[in-house]
C-alpha cells in the first residue's frame, strides 16, 4: 500500500484517543440558571462585583445582540447554536477571591499539573524540570468562567506591571480598565464579540507602563471544563509608550460529545513606541473522528497600533477546536506602525478551520506581515481569508503576504480568500500563495534514510511550518513542535 | 562459497498491473561492485525502486536477501536501517528542513531502531564535518534547506554525504552520473570510492561507460526488458559503449 495512501486510511481511523487533555476534573460548580437574559448579565456582573457602569455597559451590549444576526459568510457548515440552552457562568465552589494557592481547589491544580502548566511558583523558582536559563513565565489559569491563579503577581509589581484577572481589574484599576475596554472592539463589533460584551466573566488584564520592558514572559492557559458552558473570555493587554510585552495563550478542553461554545474577546493597545507580541497555541477539543463534540471557537481578535512606530505581532498555532473562525487583526493607526501575523493552523478529522487576519493601514508608512501556513488532512476543510487594507491616507503603506496550503490525503480541503483594498497610489501590496500536496516521493526519500512514516510526515510539515515556528518564544515553539506531531499522529501508517 | 551480500531470485514486480520485471536474478558477494547498464525503459530504476521498498510497485514473485534475510516485507525504513542505501537519481527537495536536521534525524532514527544509542548532536555535527570536508561541500550548504536549490553536482554530493554517514552494507547508486560535469563526476565517483570496502557492496546503475573508468566495477550486467541477459567482466562496458544496446533489444523482441 502507497505511503500517501496508508496515511489516508489512518486518518480515517483517527480517534479521541489522539486528544491528550480529554479528560474531566471532578469539582462542584456554581452554575448561573441556564439560558441568556437580562437576568442572567446582571447576575454574572453583580457575581463579579462589578461598578454600575460596567454594569450599563453590559447591558447596552446585550440589547444590541438581541438584535443582530450570526454571521454566516465564513466556509464553515454546523448546526444553529441554541444559545438559551447554554450555561453562561461557571465557577469552581468556594472562594470569590483567592489569596494563594494554598486556597485553590487541588482538584483544580492536579488538572493544571498534567496540562504541564507549572503554577506553583516555588516550583517554577526551584527550577523543576526546567532547562538552565530558562526565562520565567508568569501565569493566569482560567478555568470555566474564572481566574483561578495567577503567579508572579508580586515580582510584576515591582517593575510597575500590571498582571491579574480582568474582575480584579475591574476593581482594582477601573479608571484604566475604563478607558481602554471596547476601545479596540467596541461592544457593537459583531455578533460574537457582542455577546462577550454582554457576559464575559474573566480573562486577563495586562499593563505596561510607560518605558517598562516586562521582565518575564506572560501567559494564560485557559480550560473548559463543565459541560455545556459557554466560555467568554475577555484579555485586554495596553503597552503604554515604549513598553514591550510577550504574552502566550494556550487553551485545553475535555471531551464532550456536545459541542462547546467558547466566544472570547483579545484587544491589544499599542502606544508610541510600544511594541506586543501576542503567541497563541490553540487546541481546544476538535470532535472525534465522525466530527461529534468539539468546540466551536469563535474569536474576535484584534489590536490597535495606536501610537507611532508600535508594532503588534501576531502568532499563532491553531490544532483545535471542530470550528475555528477566528481573525487575529492589527489596525495600523500610528505613523510607521507595524503588525505582523504569523499563523499555522492544522485541521484533521473533520475539523472546520476558517481563519486568517486583517491588516488596516491608516497610518503613513505602516507596514505589514502575513505568514499562513495551513495544513489540511482527513476530511477536514481549512481555509485562510484575509484582509489587507489601505486608507486614502496611508501613503507609504506596505504589506507582504504569503499564503501556503499543504494537503495530506485527498479527502480535505484547502481554500484561499484574500481581499485585497487599496485606496491610494502609493500603496505596495504583494500576495504569494501555493498550495501543494505531501508527496509520496518526498516521504519515500525520508523512509528510504530511515525515519518511520510518521517521522517522514512530521519532518515535512515541521519544513513546511519553519518560518512561523521561528516566530514563536522558544519554550512555545517546543510545545508546538510537539503539537504538530500529537495533531498529524494517526495521519500515517 | 559464502553466502552472497544481496541475493536476487527470481525477482517480478508490476506497477498499476504492468509487469515492469520479470525474474531478476543477481548474486553480489561482500566487498563487489556491480554495474548494471541498459537502455532506458528496460526496468533499472524500478529493480532499485523495489529493492528499496517503494511502494508504487507490487512484488508478484521472487526474494530478496540481503545477508541472508528477506527484506521484500519489511518497508523502507526498516530496510535502510538494516543497511540498504539507494541513492537517488532525482534526490527530492525537503523545503524548511536544513540539511543538518535531515541527517540527524535520519542517523539516529536508524540508529534507533537497530538498537543503538542515539547520538549526540555535537559528535553527529562532528561526524557531519569531517565527511562534508572529504567530499569538498561547503557548510554552508549544511544549514540549506535538503536539496532545495542545489545544482545537480550539490545532490548528488549530498546523497554520498547521506551515503557515507549512514555507514551502509548495501548501496544503489541510481544513475549517479545524470546530470553532472565531468568535474564534479570525479569528485562524487571519489567519494564512492572511498566507501568501498571488503566488507560493503554496491549495485551502479548506468547507461554510460563514462561513470565506469572511475567507479571500476567487479561484474557488469547487461539489463534489458526487466530482466539479466547477459553478464561479463568490466571490459563487457566497453564493449557496449562501442556497439550499443541495440543487439539485446533486438534479442528480446524476436
Amino acid at each position: 500500500m502507497a505511503a500517501v495512501q496508508e496515511t489516508v486510511e489512518q486518518v480515517r481511523r483517527i480517534d479521541v484517543d489522539q486528544y491528550k487533555y480529554g479528560f474531566e476534573t471532578n469539582i462542584e460548580s456554581e452554575k448561573a440558571p441556564k439560558g441568556l437574559s437580562e437576568e442572567i448579565v446582571r447576575y454574572i456582573s453583580e457575581k463579579k462585583n462589578e461598578p454600575q457602569w460596567m454594569l450599563e455597559w453590559r447591558l447596552e451590549a446585550y440589547r444590541r445582540w438581541l438584535n443582530m444576526r450570526e454571521p454566516d459568510w465564513a466556509r464553515v457548515d454546523y448546526p444553529p447554536i441554541d444559545y438559551q440552552d447554554l450555561y453562561y457562568y461557571s465557577a469552581p465552589k468556594k472562594k470569590a477571591a483567592l489569596n494563594s494557592l494554598e486556597e485553590v481547589d487541588p482538584e483544580i491544580l492536579k488538572t493544571y499539573e498534567k496540562l504541564g502548566i507549572p503554577l506553583r511558583e516555588q516550583e517554577i523558582l526551584a527550577g523543576v524540570e526546567r532547562p538552565e536559563g530558562a526565562t520565567k513565565i508568569a501565569v493566569d489559569a482560567v478555568f470555566d468562567s474564572v481566574s483561578v491563579a495567577t503567579t508572579f503577581k508580586e515580582e510584576l509589581a515591582k517593575a510597575g506591571v500590571i498582571f491579574m484577572p480582568i474582575s480584579e481589574a475591574l476593581r482594582e484599576h477601573p479608571d484604566l480598565v475604563k478607558k481602554y475596554l471596547g476601545s479596540v472592539v467596541p461592544t457593537t463589533d459583531n455578533y460574537f464579540a457582542t455577546l462577550n460584551s454582554a457576559v464575559f466573566s474573566d480573562g486577563s488584564f495586562v499593563y505596561v507602563p510607560e518605558g517598562v520592558r516586562c521582565p518575564m514572559e506572560l501567559s494564560t492557559y485557559f480550560r473548559i471544563n463543565e459541560k455545556n458552558t459557554g466560555q467568554f473570555e475577555r484579555t485586554l493587554i495596553i503597552a503604554d509608550k515604549g513598553a514591550y510585552v510577550s504574552y502566550l495563550e494556550g487553551c485545553t478542553a475535555p471531551m464532550r460529545d456536545e459541542n462547546q461554545l467558547h466566544a472570547a474577546v483579545v484587544e491589544l493597545v499599542a502606544l508610541d513606541d510600544a511594541e506586543i507580541k501576542y503567541s497563541t497555541v490553540q487546541n481546544w477539543y476538535p470532535g472525534d473522528k465522525d466530527g461529534k463534540g468539539g468546540i466551536y471557537n469563535f474569536v474576535t481578535k484584534r489590536a490597535d497600533c495606536r501610537g507611532a512606530n508600535s508594532k503588534v505581532s501576531w502568532t499563532q498555532v491553531e490544532t483545535g477546536s471542530a470550528i475555528t473562525w477566528k481573525y487575529p487583526s492589527c489596525v495600523l493607526r500610528g505613523d510607521n506602525s507595524r503588525g505582523e501575523f504569523y499563523s499555522i493552523a492544522i485541521s484533521n478529522g473533520r475539523q472546520q478551520v476558517d481563519s486568517g487576519t486583517k491588516m488596516i493601514h491608516l497610518g503613513k508608512n505602516t507596514t505589514s506581515r502575513i505568514i499562513s501556513k495551513g495544513i489540511a488532512a482527513g476530511r477536514s476543510e481549512n481555509t485562510y481569508r484575509g484582509l489587507v487594507s489601505s486608507h486614502r491616507k496611508a501613503t507609504g503603506a506596505r504589506n507582504f503576504t504569503n499564503c501556503d496550503s499543504l494537503l495530506v490525503g485527498d479527502e480535505c480541503g484547502a481554500h484561499t480568500v484574500p481581499y485585497i483594498e487599496s485606496r491610494n497610489a502609493s500603496t505596495q501590496f504583494e500576495h504569494e500563495a501555493t498550495t501543494s500536496k505531501i508527496s509520496e516521493e518526498m516521504l519515500f526519500y525520508c523512509m528510504q534514510r530511515g525515519l518511520s512514516s510518521e517521522e517522514a510526515v512530521a519532518l515535512v510539515v515541521n519544513g513546511f511550518v519553519s518560518d512561523v515556528l521561528q516566530q514563536l518564544p522558544m519554550e512555545f515553539a517546543v510545545e508546538a513542535q510537539k503539537l504538530i506531531s500529537i495533531s498529524l499522529e494517526g495521519s500515517v501508517g | 562459497m559464502t553466502t552472497p551480500l544481496l541475493q536476487i531470485k527470481d525477482l517480478k514486480a508490476e506497477i498499476a498491473g504492468k509487469e515492469i520485471l520479470h525474474g531478476v536474478n543477481l548474486s553480489v558477494p561482500k566487498g563487489e561492485v556491480h554495474a548494471i547498464m541498459g537502455p532506458n525503459g528496460s526496468g533499472k530504476s524500478t529493480l532499485s525502486y523495489v529493492l528499496a521498498g517503494k511502494t508504487d510497485y507490487d512484488v508478484t514473485g521472487g526474494e530478496v536477501l540481503l545477508d541472508g534475510t528477506d527484506i521484500l516485507g519489511m518497508p523502507a525504513d526498516e530496510r535502510a536501517a538494516a543497511g540498504l542505501f539507494l541513492a537517488f537519481q532525482y534526490p527530492m527537495e525537503i523545503p524548511g528542513v536544513t540539511t543538518m536536521t535531515f541527517l540527524r534525524a535520519a542517523m539516529n532514527a536508524q540508529r534507533k531502531k537497530r538498537g543503538e544509542p542515539e547520538l549526540s548532536s555535537p559528535e553527529i555535527l562532528r561526524r557531519v564535518r569531517s565527511e562534508a570536508e572529504k567530499l569538498g561541500i561547503d557548510p554552508e550548504m549544511l544549514r540549506r534547506p535538503v536539496n532545495v536549490g542545489f545544482s545537480g553536482g550539490e545532490k548528488k554530493r549530498a546523497e554520498t554525504l547521506q551515503m557515507s554517514l549512514l555507514d551502509p552494507r548495501f548501496c544503489v547508486l541510481d544513475e549517479t552520473d545524470s546530470g553532472l560535469d565531468i568535474d564534479a563526476l570525479k569528485v562524487v565517483a571519489d567519494g564512492v570510492n572511498r566507501l568501498r570496502s571488503p566488507e560493503r557492496s554496491m549495485i551502479v546503475i548506468t547507461h554510460y561507460q563514462r561513470l565506469l573508468d572511475y567507479i571500476v566495477p567487479d561484474v557488469v550486467h547487461v539489463f534489458s526488458k526487466g530482466r539479466i541477459v547477459r553478464t561479463g567482466g568490466k571490459e563487457l562496458a566497453l564493449e557496449l559503449e562501442a556497439n550499443g544496446y541495440a543487439e539485446y533489444v533486438v534479442e528480446e523482441a524476436a
